[in-house]
């Protein structure tokens, strides 16, 4: 596995920078519950990016980081639900557990390719979730096209986490070597977009 | 010409063993406690002499302590793998050049802090008196129990900056001593654990040597809490915003969360991770109060 370079660990630094900022100064203007939601998606990145700098990208195996990573779109789409479309906030949250609960229970206990499956399907919703509301409420004039900037995290961490899992199934899209190259890229860019993102949340 | 460059290169080189022998890291981390510790004092009297005195007088008396502690530890250095190569064990520096510059720099940063405030001279001293007298000569080869006396040298310049900054000892001065305090068992356990046949070659005894490795992890994660519950209490004793308050939690979450795990599944790397995530989290929790406070 590719190890971390001086530029990737740079990088990486950056986006635990611009998640801790986000997390002191970018949350408290909504309220308590989407605080929660919004501090743990960052606060998940913030740790992942420490991780990921203590112990290199071979920390992306572990089956528990697996897990808590899958916090970070569902904690986020969480966020927005309940922020734009409070309805829907209860049956989300709902999904979301369970989906959290299946992620875990198939990564400890299933074949590969179960595991695998329930984690796209999850991450696919959560993710799905993060692009389309700002796209909507975008369309709607309901918002400023700030919010876009959303969608385009969901869309960088989409692509992150695909090429992520196409590595674990054995059936590299880009070989290994590029992707963890282009990795800490896209985590920074994602970090970023959802930070200005949210800003444009009146 | 060629006198000039062997001098130049001389005093290079002893520049270099004098940088070893000060643990630049460690005197970094301890004198940015210092200095969170007088900021966070939000002194009305704030000039550049008092700034520029306390980063002087706490870099010496910390350096000075810690060339101090190496000239004692140096029989132990020498049977250790890790600390052979240091420069009095190797002889690159005589025990009496390194007793030499030991001194002055104790003496040197004890008299620029006394100079500045008794109080805070009186903390300076103190934390060399507990660091180089109780802990190194007394208690470090007799006890395990010997880095609380370590913990107590260290929570001292977080405490001397404060008093400094407000001319007195303040709850919020203990509990942020009290973190630091709690936190150096997180960070020389994971490190006596990481380097336990090291110290056991040279006859120190630690908390894994003398309880085991499954006590020393539960009072890491012990100490690991507290240290977190105390920066937490203090920041919010000094009234910063909840985004500080939010930040800490997240990094407390990440310590509990690698504590939790070298506790069920321990293992050399998680045990190093930890000790680096530990350095971190100071490291990150003294920013925090520094930006908390100035922002």
């Amino acid at each position: 596995m590719r190890k971390a370079s001086f530029l990737d660990r740079i990088l990486l630094f950056a986006m635990v920078l611009v998640a801790s900022s986000q997390v002191v100064i970018g949350l408290d203007k909504f309220r308590n519950m989407v605080v929660f939601y919004f501090t743990i998606s960052f606060g998940v990145l913030i740790i992942a990016g420490l991780l990921l700098l203590l112990f290199g990208y071979e920390i992306l195996q572990n089956s528990l980081v697996v897990v808590i990573a899958a916090l970070i779109p569902l904690s986020l789409s969480l966020g927005l639900v309940l922020t734009c479309y409070p309805k829907a906030h209860m049956p989300y949250l709902l999904f979301s557990i369970a989906g959290l609960f299946a992620i875990t229970i198939t990564r400890f206990s299933s074949p590969k390719t179960i595991s695998t499956i329930t984690l796209a399907v999850v991450h696919g919703i959560a993710g799905i979730t993060i692009f389309i509301f700002p796209i909507l409420l975008y369309a709607r004039g309901k918002a400023n096209p700030s919010l876009l900037f959303i969608s385009l995290g969901a869309f960088l961490i989409g692509i992150g986490g695909f090429l992520l899992t196409l590595i674990q199934t054995g059936k590299p899209l880009l070989p290994e070597k590029t992707v963890f190259k282009i990795l800490p890229w896209i985590l920074l860019t994602m970090t970023v977009a959802f930070s200005i993102g949210l800003r444009a949340i009146p | 010409m060629r006198l000039n460059r062997n001098l130049s290169e001389i005093l290079k080189e002893r520049i270099k063993f004098y940088w070893q022998l000060i643990k630049a890291l460690q005197t970094g981390l301890l004198l940015l406690t210092g200095i969170t510790g007088f900021i966070t004092s939000r002194c009305p009297v704030m000039s550049a002499g008092i700034f520029l005195g306390l980063i002087g007088s706490l870099f010496l008396s910390i350096s000075g302590s810690t060339v101090l502690n190496m000239i004692i530890d140096r029989d132990i250095d020498t049977r250790m793998g890790r600390t052979a190569n240091r420069p009095i064990p190797s002889g690159q520096i005589s025990a009496k050049e390194a007793l030499i510059l030991g001194s002055i720099l104790s003496i040197a940063g004890v008299s620029w802090a006394f100079v500045l405030s008794s109080i805070f001279g009186l903390f300076v001293s103190a934390g060399l008196f507990f660091d180089v007298v109780i802990y190194s000569l007394w208690l470090k080869r007799r006890t395990p129990w010997s880095i609380v006396w370590g913990g107590i040298a260290g929570a001292m310049p977080i405490m001397a900056g404060r008093a400094l900054g407000l001319g007195r000892v303040d709850l919020v001065g203990i509990l942020l001593g009290l973190s630091i305090l709690l936190w150096i068992p997180t960070h020389t356990l994971t490190f006596s654990m990481k380097y336990y046949e090291d110290y056991a070659r040279a006859g120190i005894p630690t908390f894994p040597s003398a309880y085991g490795f499954k006590k020393t992890r539960l009072v890491i994660a012990i100490s690991s809490i507290g240290a977190a519950i105390a920066v937490g209490i203090g920041i919010t004793a000094l009234g910063l915003s909840w985004g500080y308050l939010r930040l800490l939690g997240v990094l407390s979450v990440g310590l509990l969360g690698l504590v939790i795990i070298s506790i069920f599944y321990p293992s050399e790397r998680v045990n190093l991770g930890l000790f680096k995530y530990a350095s971190l989290f100071m490291l990150s929790s003294m920013l925090i109060l520094i930006s908390g406070v100035l922002l």
